[in-house]
């Protein structure tokens, strides 16, 4: 190894330093060849902290849960080769979520990239289209330049996940540093304040509205914490109810009067048929995804659409609108509060009370009902395990990631969220195995909060290698898992839609949970019944430690309601608590997923 | 409900202002290829002085919707520095250049010279069995001379797809 110049800093202590000019206090990473010379100046400094994860992907995971629970962007390290691919899932995970990620990634050097050396994998050309940019750096001179410019690309615009690619030769050459260069990007440049005419044309609309609706999303929360301030004083000002994609639950309290619940797929009754029945709607901050929005030609009929969403390519995408302001959340909500105060027209308030009277008979369907017996040995509900869970967590500061599946739809109806940057899923992607991690990164961040990752048993294993990441950074998150002994929303499509043929979604060979927890010097519960469940909570919620909370749930439980693929808002399906809607499953439905 | 709601097909002549670095072509192409639109034709360039940036023009199809939708997507990445739908904002120009090699003798290879000189093709490689001709054009002026030199010996070809440009003082 050539001795390091001791004028010119080596590539990778002018990384590091770059990273921390940017604001960095940790990084989630798994060493490699490649990458020996970033561990090797780690090691030699402690302002950055390293936390040591058990798989590449869960290095992602927790990036993202970090990323979400700050607003702050997530730093990813890993090597070459494996190291690389196996970040790709979290990459597109980050990339539907719009998630601010930068992942650093090793590389072969220079001169060796293309013969196919050892850990060698074309980055770049994999992760083109898994990443909002990425960089490979060739020229020394351009190191700290691109890293720059990657937390800028990361966390600005609609914030995505961006990946420099480094070779080795680069990281052990000296690289000069360079401050975070001034002035705009020459070529990006996303635009974030609002047309004001159209904001005045929004403003028009929902003045004259007699059936308005507020359609939240993940957009708020990117946009900082005061945009959940500000979309209260809206919904004030409107006298509109709001309603709130999955991505989007805590930026509008959930315990606000006006809050219908999430709507969309497994969505609240009086969420989608407030969505179908409006004449005006305003989206801010969500893209109209297809868990929303059910059959395209039945959605919103009857509506004139506004639509505001910071990346423009987002507009009249799937849903053609009427208003479109390319605008960030916090911008927009502020210009339309100030037009909307200058605006002098009235609402017809007559017929708001009336569209509220018609909201609430659809709330008296009490749509999220479900049944627990307290008789004792009685099976545990799903839905009411969840509520309790809840319950038992007023009062202290909480944070919740889940997995994917029934679980993540009975957590994002029955957990209630009041707060924005409190509710970590993967939405997008619907990536099982990125619970535990991203509860991983979300404890980081808030060391003293309690951090919950409410999993299904089959999603769990997916990235059970991180309970070692819990053991050595001591991280007290709570596992809590519904276990079914299935896949339980393969299972549920099955039952619906093909015949009750359970093709592998059943759990087999489950491990004991508890025992596995032990094993990895962690706190192992079960609740097998009813009578377990409140002495488990209480128990799992007092350990200062990490533990796995096994919770025996009725496996024939489904999640409702539900709009089946290719059917409309009102033909959601209720449930046996409920008489059951009209509509059967059409055969387009059947194609999609 | 909003004017823009169509169903019918039109063709677009995109040109892309881009930075001139490895990858970006890659970008463009795996945007396109990743969500299913079509290229019809490619082509790319540097423009500037200094090589800084490229030109890369695309005629691609599909509803207005998916027209808009390709725009916005191109202009959302990194490296793009600006979209023109040419064909949407005003009158344009778009050229092909294209190498014909004819091989023939006796009449017919008369009459592919006569046709070529009624194009204004150019002859740039000439033996006593072949022509390879030089047109320039529109799309459809080079595929009508190609049909004509089918049935007279029309060997090969090699086009270059479209360039385009705005008419007057509108640049991209």
């Amino acid at each position: 190894m050539n001795a390091v110049n001791t004028t010119v800093a080596s590539g990778a202590e002018t990384l590091l330093r770059a990273l921390k000019a940017q604001g960095v206090e940790v990084i989630f990473g798994y060493p490699g060849g490649a990458v020996l010379p970033i561990y090797d100046a780690i090691f030699q400094q402690n302002a950055i902290r390293h936390i040591l994860v058990r798989h590449e992907q869960a290095a992602v995971h927790a990036a993202e849960g970090y990323a979400r629970s700050t607003g702050k962007v997530g730093v990813v390290l890993v090597t070459s080769g494996p190291g690389a691919t196996n970040a790709v899932t979290g990459l597109v995970d980050a990339l539907m979520d719009s998630i601010p990620v930068v992942c650093l990634t090793g590389q072969v050097p220079t001169h060796l990239i293309g013969n196919d050396a050892f850990q060698e994998a074309d980055t770049t050309g994999i992760t083109r289209q898994a990443t909002k940019h990425n960089y490979l750096v060739k020229r020394s001179d351009d190191l700290a330049r691109i890293v720059h410019e990657a937390f800028h690309v990361a966390r600005t615009g609609r914030p995505g996940p961006v990946l420099i690619d480094l070779p080795k030769d680069i990281l052990i050459n000296p690289a000069p540093y360079t401050e975070a260069p001034e002035g705009p990007h020459r070529s990006y440049r996303p635009r974030t304040a609002p047309d004001l005419t159209r904001i005045a044309e929004a403003v028009s609309a929902l003045k004259g509205a007699k059936r308005p609706i507020i359609y939240t999303g993940g957009g708020l929360i990117n946009s900082g914490p005061e945009s959940a301030e500000l979309i209260v004083h809206l919904a004030k000002l409107t006298g509109a109810p709001v309603t709130s994609t999955l991505m989007g639950l805590g930026a509008f309290p959930a315990s606000n009067p006006a809050f219908l619940g999430m709507l969309g797929m497994h969505g609240t009754y009086e969420a989608n048929l407030a969505m179908h029945g409006c004449d005006v709607m305003l989206n801010i901050g969500a893209r109209f995804d297809d868990r929303v929005t059910g059959r395209l030609n039945a959605f919103a009929p009857h509506s004139k659409k506004i639509h505001i969403d910071i990346d423009p390519s987002n507009i009249n995408k799937n849903v053609v609108v009427d208003i479109a302001i390319a605008a960030d959340a916090t911008e927009a909500l502020r210009a339309l509060i100030a037009a909307w105060k200058q605006d002098n027209s009235r609402q017809d308030t007559a017929a708001l009370a009336e569209w509220w009277r018609m909201i609430e008979t659809w709330r008296e369907k009490d749509s999220l009902r479900f049944t627990q017996s307290f008789e004792k040995g009685a099976i545990i509900k799903p839905q009411h395990a969840i509520r309790r869970l809840w319950e038992k967590t007023q009062g202290r500061e909480t944070y919740v990631t889940t997995e994917v599946g029934q679980h993540q739809m009975w957590a994002a109806q029955h957990f209630r969220f009041d707060k924005p940057n409190r509710w970590m899923t993967s939405g997008g992607l619907g990536t099982m195995g990125y619970g535990l991690p991203a509860a991983m990164g979300v404890q980081i961040a808030h060391p003293d909060a309690l951090v919950i990752d409410i999993a299904g048993e089959a999603s769990i294993l997916m990235n059970i290698q991180e309970m070692g990441t819990l053991a050595q950074y001591r991280l007290p998150v709570k596992v809590f898992i519904l276990n079914n002994e299935y896949m339980g929303m393969v299972r549920q499509w099955q039952e619906l839609l093909h015949g009750g043929r359970y093709s592998e979604s059943y759990s087999a060979a489950l491990p004991d949970f508890v025992r596995l927890a032990e094993s990895f010097h962690a706190v192992g519960l079960r609740a097998e019944s009813i009578d377990d469940l409140d002495r488990v909570i209480d128990e799992m919620l007092a350990t200062d430690r990490p533990v796995i909370a096994d919770i025996h749930v009725d496996r024939a439980e489904n999640c409702f309601p539900m709009i089946p693929s290719g059917a409309a808002h009102n033909e959601m399906l209720l449930g046996p608590e409920h008489e059951s809607s009209a509509a059967g499953i059409t055969d387009e439905g059947l194609v999609l997923v | 409900m909003n004017a823009i709601v169509q169903e019918t097909m039109r063709a677009a002549t995109i040109s892309v202002l881009v930075e001139n670095e490895s990858g970006v072509l890659a970008r463009v192409i795996g945007l396109f290829s990743g969500r299913g639109y079509n290229i019809d034709s490619l082509t790319v360039a540097p423009v500037e002085d200094d090589r800084r940036k490229s030109r890369i023009t695309i005629v691609t199809s599909g509803t207005e919707l998916v027209i808009q939708q390709i725009k916005a997507q191109l202009d959302r990445l990194v490296p793009v520095y600006r979209v023109s739908d040419l064909s949407a904002e005003g009158p344009h120009i778009a050229r092909e250049l294209a190498l014909i090699k004819v091989i023939g003798a006796g009449e017919k290879r008369l009459e592919a010279l006569r046709l070529a000189d009624a194009f204004r093709a150019r002859v740039i490689d000439a033996t006593t069995e072949s022509f390879i001709f030089e047109l320039t054009g529109a799309t459809d002026k080079l595929d009508a001379f190609l049909e004509l030199m089918r049935p007279l010996g029309l060997a090969e070809v090699s086009r270059t797809g479209v360039a385009a440009i705005a008419r007057g003082t509108r640049t991209i």
